[in-house]
């Protein structure tokens, strides 16, 4: 436990640097070549329209003609870019990253379409098929009925379910663009209200040219009669992905949103820098899921694979609210995202339950940062990381509470599993306590996979992969305890699949 | 059920079984005792087919199947079980959950269909008021947090669980007081029938007390350097093991 003294005095050092590196018996570890597929890889061949690769004001203006927005809007876009060209491109993780080159992306993807998108019954085709083979299906009958979904290709929406049962009970749930065009008092008062336009390069960047997204509004009083969720869809290759989420829980309304995530296979990297911005009034809830599961890129040659960099944050604006993030970052080249809480009201909540897990060649910096404001203020950190093959996995999180924060709490765990001899883990705790009364705990540990364990299965008749499986779920079972009962089983199966290979 | 012939086994190089034979015949029970370093845990560990465990020579046969080709969860899905020493935590697997996977690996081996949860709970909670334990040890992860006693009790109800033909007991009798090896060893008792082997691997003459067994033989230095009925465990006893190895070189 940490009084603010030492607190000061560990972050002296400008935050801890714990590496370890495996150092499993070579009996243990053998890469298998054979089986390294990415399930979600193909693409789907459909005309789109696509905006020529580059990055000019011009193109900032064209974006926002294309959604037909207000001038507010475009106002908000320009003044982003023009703070965006004059930042530099943040290199402080733990990440080794190909320099962008930010004009060669397309910043604008949609599929072709003669009917207008964003209704459920005009989707073309193809772009039903694709979803269908990803094993989400825009039918609102044949879908699982607890759960609505907005279905974002390259950059559009192209379909939301569940819209009319949701509105019934209150409950606004659609993409964002419509939600400017339908709900435009709403979406000016909370766009950039969490994440300013100017927040950091990639914040910036999204503010300039995000696309599309979700939106979703729970009026005071109300609990959504299903889960909401999104499902990001890359498709063209050279076109990066931009999305916009903007949640925003009233007084004593309770909302859990779902976001799952994949693209297809190119040798190419890719970039999807998103923002998602949460904003919870008094006794409101959020529960905020992610299972991403982007393309990661070659498991030997680390070629191709997306770049994941994306703000999301949380403002626990009203009393008693609470924001809680679960994340399973699975894919992606790069991984680098610190899901944040600000805890404004007074005893408010954050919580942040993450699992990740990289392979072959990836990479992940991920993290959370809670920032206590208010007083008797609570948050909860409980992170998992995993490094297999080699890859590597860096824990960054800080938890900052300001001189208002009387009372408050943090307690903090994060733990590594090594699998591999180079595979690496690092974490990267800062903690800045300025109230005398706050608490701050933190615990981590760095493990590798243990042999006897395995044996210890294997010896009572479990195979070795389900040993391994059910070694590493044992380790993620907080996390996974966090997510909805489906998707927990998902993240299971996605976990013990994209590990078959590491563990021989 | 079980004939080890001539067993070498190395493990990082050093010669730690040097030609072991031993015969153990259905029902039976079988002591094998010794003093630290003389390789009683390397045979077990041999016998459930530890990887990292040289091999150099000899044979092993397993109810007529040469146990040295089978994988580890092979051996366990023919019959063959090890009780730890030193059982293994793995946290956040439950327990119940862990011992429904072990179950149902072995009744896909045996051609059967998997059991669900709640027709496993049955099973367990029978096995479970058999050996007269807490209903906590349920969903716990597997031996987390355990106390020593509490592991070894865990150790005998998978044996309940999994019904092997032939169970090697590695010093089930360490670090458990008095009360708590009489609990595990009527568990232990409970379970024998007349067509399942054990072997009792132990440092002390205490636990065969409370098992009987049908033979004793004397490990040292990774031989197998005298055998015979339940009075040898007495006479060790009484005159130490230097004595006994000693008197067998002579």
């Amino acid at each position: 436990m940490w009084d603010g003294g030492n607190a000061k005095r560990y972050l002296g050092k400008g935050g801890g640097n714990v590496k370890e590196e495996a150092n499993v018996e070579t009996g243990l570890i053998e890469a298998l070549d054979a089986r390294r597929e990415y399930k979600y890889g193909f693409t789907t061949d459909i005309e789109s329209d696509v905006f020529a690769k580059g990055l000019s004001e011009d193109v900032v203006r064209a974006i926002s003609a294309k959604k037909e927005e207000p001038d507010w809007l475009l106002q908000f876009r320009l003044e982003a870019y023009r703070k965006w060209i004059k930042m530099p491109q943040p290199d402080w993780a733990q990440l080794r990253i190909e320099p962008i080159d930010f004009n060669d992306i397309s910043y604008y993807s949609s599929p072709k379409s003669k009917k207008k998108l964003g209704s459920l019954e005009d989707v073309p085709q193809e772009i039903r098929d694709t979803f269908d083979k990803l094993g989400i299906s825009l039918q609102e009958q044949k879908r699982i009925s607890n759960v609505a979904v907005d279905a974002v290709f390259d950059s559009v929406s192209v379909a939301t379910t569940h819209k009319r049962r949701l509105l019934e009970a209150g409950v606004i749930f659609c993409s964002i663009s419509e939600a400017v065009k339908e709900y435009p008092e709403l979406v000016k008062k909370y766009l950039g209200s969490v994440v300013p336009p100017g927040d950091n390069f990639y914040a910036a960047l999204n503010s300039a040219v995000f696309s599309d997204g979700s939106f979703v509004y729970v009026p005071p009083n109300t609990i959504p009669p299903m889960e909401l969720s999104t499902y990001f869809r890359i498709n063209t290759e050279g076109t990066g992905q931009f999305e916009r989420t903007l949640i925003i829980c009233a007084e004593k309304s309770q909302v859990s949103y779902i976001e799952g995530c994949t693209a297809p296979q190119f040798d190419t990297n890719q970039l999807h820098a998103a923002i998602v911005e949460l904003v919870a009034m008094d006794d409101a809830s959020i529960k905020y899921s992610t299972v991403q599961n982007w393309y990661p890129g070659d498991p030997e040659t680390g070629k191709g694979g997306i770049y994941n960099f994306v703000v999301k944050r949380g403002k626990c604006a009203g009393r008693n609210s609470k924001i809680s993030w679960t994340q399973i970052e699975t894919g992606s080249a790069i991984t680098w995202k610190y899901p944040s809480c600000i805890l404004q009201g007074d005893g408010s909540t954050g919580e942040f339950y993450s699992v990740a897990l990289t392979t072959g060649r990836q990479q992940a910096d991920t993290g959370t940062k809670m920032i206590h404001i208010g007083k008797n203020t609570r948050s909860l950190i409980i992170a998992k990381g995993i490094a297999a093959d080699r890859a590597s996995n860096a824990y960054r999180g800080l938890v900052k509470m300001l001189p208002g924060a009387s009372g408050a709490r943090n307690y903090t765990q994060c733990d590594s599993l090594l699998i591999g001899d180079k595979s690496s883990a690092h974490t990267f705790p800062y903690i800045e306590v300025a109230n005398p009364t706050a608490q701050v705990e933190h615990e981590a540990s760095t493990s590798k996979i243990n042999e006897e364990q395995l044996f210890y299965l294997q010896q009572r008749g479990v195979s070795r992969e389900q040993a391994i499986s059910a070694v590493i779920n044992g380790f993620c079972k907080e996390v996974f305890n966090h997510l909805p009962m489906e998707f927990s089983v998902e993240a299971r199966k996605l976990l013990a699949l994209k590990l078959e290979n590491s563990v021989a | 059920m079980l004939e080890i012939k001539d067993l070498w086994v190395a493990l990082n190089g050093t010669q730690i079984l040097k030609g072991v034979s031993l015969t153990v015949g259905r029902g039976e029970i079988h002591s094998v005792m010794g003093p630290n370093g003389s390789g009683k845990s390397t045979l077990s560990r041999a016998l459930a087919g530890h990887p990292s465990l040289e091999i150099i020579s000899g044979s092993i046969l397993f109810d007529g199947k040469n146990l040295l080709e089978m994988a580890a969860e092979e051996r366990a899905r023919a019959g063959l079980f090890l009780a730890y020493q030193y059982p293994v935590e793995i946290p956040g697997l439950g327990n119940s959950e862990f011992l429904r996977m072990a179950y149902n690996a072995k009744r896909v081996a045996e051609g059967k269909e998997e059991l669900d949860a709640m027709e496993f709970e049955d099973i367990l909670d029978e096995k479970m008021g058999l050996l007269g334990m807490d209903s906590k040890f349920r969903e716990r992860g597997v031996n987390e947090g355990f106390s020593g006693g509490e592991k070894k009790k865990n150790e005998i109800l998978q044996m309940a669980v999994l019904d092997p033909k032939l169970a090697i007991l590695d010093e089930i009798d360490s670090g458990l007081d008095i009360d708590a090896l009489k609990v595990v060893a009527e568990g232990v008792n409970s379970l024998m029938t007349k067509d399942k082997s054990l072997i009792l691997i132990t440092h002390y003459q205490r636990l065969l007390d409370y098992i009987r067994p049908d033979y004793v033989h004397v490990l040292s230095d990774g031989r197998i350097v005298k055998s015979g009925g339940p009075e040898l465990a007495h006479s060790l006893e009484a005159e130490g093991y230097d004595a006994i190895s000693a008197g067998a070189v002579r």
